[in-house]
């Protein structure tokens, strides 16, 4: 089985090789199943690798065996989404992105205000604030509010400097043609500078769609009730139930593409007239 | 300068909102310190203490306010506290004490090193052959950047234990984990980057008859370095917070992450805090050191400051 898992690797990347330097490469069904024949390559050779060299399941489980706990825990699985994606992240996730969209709002009043917030912005963006959890843990309770909490922090500040440095792209130029028209602060912000900053507000949602998952499930390995990705994950990596664990990685990714491919959908009619939508 | 004024303000207003904070925060466990040592609080009840409103107690209890920024485990320190703490763990102690921050810190240092130097060179090795191979392209790439919108960071229990169960532990499990989280941000940042050279520029490489590897030696990697710069920020500060959440399932015995854990266990507030800086040190010096790093190449290469 081994042998066999090295010729169907050979034999996907053959293919590969057939359909990318082919005739049709620049047509969307090839560019969609090159990649797409790679990971059921891979997939592929992973079940017969672990099959045929009878790996352990606590080191690592054939992806047969992941699929089929999938599907028999679904329930499981469902509770563990609603509890930390829809209650943790996603709560987290709108409370965070629109405190940070109304200060970058205020912040962009005051120049000063700005010149001041900005660095120490990028400087917290940088932090490892996940360390944040155990603290917020301890405040909000082991139930889904700590996590929201997480989520919060950890949005905020890439938000932040996102919008306001979206607010500030309007040029000097477009903004004196507004005071011609004797346009107010309000009609200026809602009919230029907003739209123009939507690239870049778009940016720090799409950024923070990671994190928030991030910051929901590791918030969970300092304390949850008995339900959540982050626990199940926890405490199945110490019953040795590593077909759970990969279960739940999987809904992970499934969870994360998703909510990144919702914003990049709402993304793209916000933002049709900008340079990398219109290609 | 003013910009450092502008700085200077946030910061000593962020300090402040932190020291007002600390009070409403704080003021329930002293006022119940205060009844046990016989002492007068307005609401002499415990029970009506402690179903009154914290802001309202700290106005009835004016006396006690200072106590607030004092207490021994307070659900939130208060800045000089932290910086004690800090103080007395790095500088007062001998770095060989299991005590000490920097013993604790050079253990997380040392595995984000490694693993950020691991999967920075694998990612660029990647993104090398993803610019020369079209067929690594179509197929790998999507896959890199469909992996940076999954969190990535929830195999890391997994990782610990599986290494643990085949006889790995110390520092390459945390290594591994703190490689894996700055790999896909440096292929993608790379690729980027060595795609950066327009046509013309590598048109005009090709009527000087060079070959591939001139062309990648002196127009792609040279002309890649802001992009991987940029990446490498980025993976930097994935990798310190992968090497502190590794640490984690490991029931932490050393390391930042470790010191994190211990003090949610133990209630130790204080310890969590100054956990929290000197991650947060770290992090800043290492993307700082990284900024030096990029200033110095890009001089190198004829950028004006």
């Amino acid at each position: 089985m081994v042998f066999l898992a090295f010729a169907v690797l050979a034999a996907g990347w053959m293919l590969n090789v057939r359909l990318a330097n082919g005739a049709q490469s620049h047509t969307r069904t090839v560019q969609l199943a090159v990649p797409v024949i790679f990971g059921l390559t891979l997939l592929v050779v992973w079940e017969l690798l672990v099959r045929g060299m009878h790996v352990p399941l606590v080191i690592l489980p054939a992806p047969s065996l992941i699929a089929q706990r999938f599907v028999g825990s679904t329930h499981i699985l469902w509770q563990d989404f609603m509890q930390t994606f829809v209650k943790g992240a996603l709560s987290g996730y709108l409370m965070g992105c629109g405190a940070a969209f109304v200060t970058a709002i205020l912040v962009d009043r005051s120049d000063f205000l700005r010149r001041g917030l900005l660095p120490v912005g990028n400087f917290v963006a940088a932090l490892p604030i996940v360390g944040t959890a155990p603290i917020l843990v301890m405040w909000f309770g082991f139930d889904w509010h700590s996590k929201a909490a997480v989520v919060v922090v950890m949005v905020f500040f890439p938000m932040l400097v996102n919008t306001v440095a979206g607010l500030r792209e309007s040029s000097a130029m477009q903004q004196d043609l507004m005071r011609t028209y004797a346009a107010s602060y309000w009609q200026g912000l809602l009919k230029m500078r907003l739209p123009a900053a939507m690239p870049f507000i778009f940016n720090g949602l799409k950024i923070s769609t990671t994190l928030a998952l991030v910051g929901a499930i590791v918030a969970e390995f300092f304390g949850s009730p008995t339900v959540g990705m982050g626990f199940r994950i926890s405490t199945s990596v110490g019953q040795l139930a590593l077909d759970m664990v990969w279960a739940e990685i999987v809904v992970a990714a499934l969870a994360g593409s998703l909510f990144y491919g919702v914003v990049a959908l709402i993304e793209k009619p916000v933002t049709f007239w900008h340079p990398s939508q219109r290609s | 300068m003013k910009n450092l004024l502008a700085v200077l303000t946030v910061v000593s207003v962020i300090v402040a909102v932190w020291y007002a904070a600390c009070v409403p925060m704080n003021i329930k466990s002293v006022l119940n310190t205060a009844v046990r040592a016989d002492q007068v609080v307005v609401p002499q009840d415990n029970k009506t203490r402690r179903e009154a409103g914290a802001v309202g107690l700290v106005f009835q209890n004016t006396s006690h306010i200072a106590a607030t920024w004092a207490e021994d485990r307070p659900r939130l320190p208060a800045p000089h506290q932290v910086m004690v703490e800090l103080w007395s763990t790095t500088v007062n102690k001998k770095i060989t004490s299991k005590r000490s921050l920097v013993y604790h810190g050079w253990v997380t240092l040392s595995a984000t090193l490694l693993g950020f130097a691991i999967g920075t060179g694998l990612g660029v090795l990647l993104a090398v052959g993803i610019v020369h191979s079209k067929v690594m392209d179509m197929s790998v790439m999507p896959w890199a950047i469909v992996s940076q919108t999954i969190p990535i960071i929830a195999l890391a229990p997994m990782i610990i234990v599986v290494l643990y169960s085949i006889g790995i532990q110390g520092i390459i499990p945390k290594a591994v984990i703190s490689a894996y989280l700055s790999f896909f941000p440096v292929v993608v940042g790379m690729v980027k980057g060595l795609r950066s050279p327009d046509a013309m520029q590598l048109d005009l490489l090709r009527t000087y008859s060079a070959s591939t590897g001139q062309g990648f030696w002196k127009l792609r990697l040279p002309a890649s370095m802001p992009y991987l710069f940029a990446s490498l920020k980025i993976g930097i500060a994935a990798s310190l917070v992968g090497a502190i959440v590794g640490e984690l399932p490991t029931g932490a015995v050393a390391g930042l992450g470790a010191r994190l854990l211990a003090g949610s266990y133990y209630g130790q507030t204080v310890q969590i805090w100054s956990a929290l800086f000197a991650a947060a040190l770290l992090a800043a010096s290492l993307v700082a050191l990284l900024g030096f790093l990029e200033r110095l190449v890009l001089r190198r290469m004829g950028e004006k400051a």
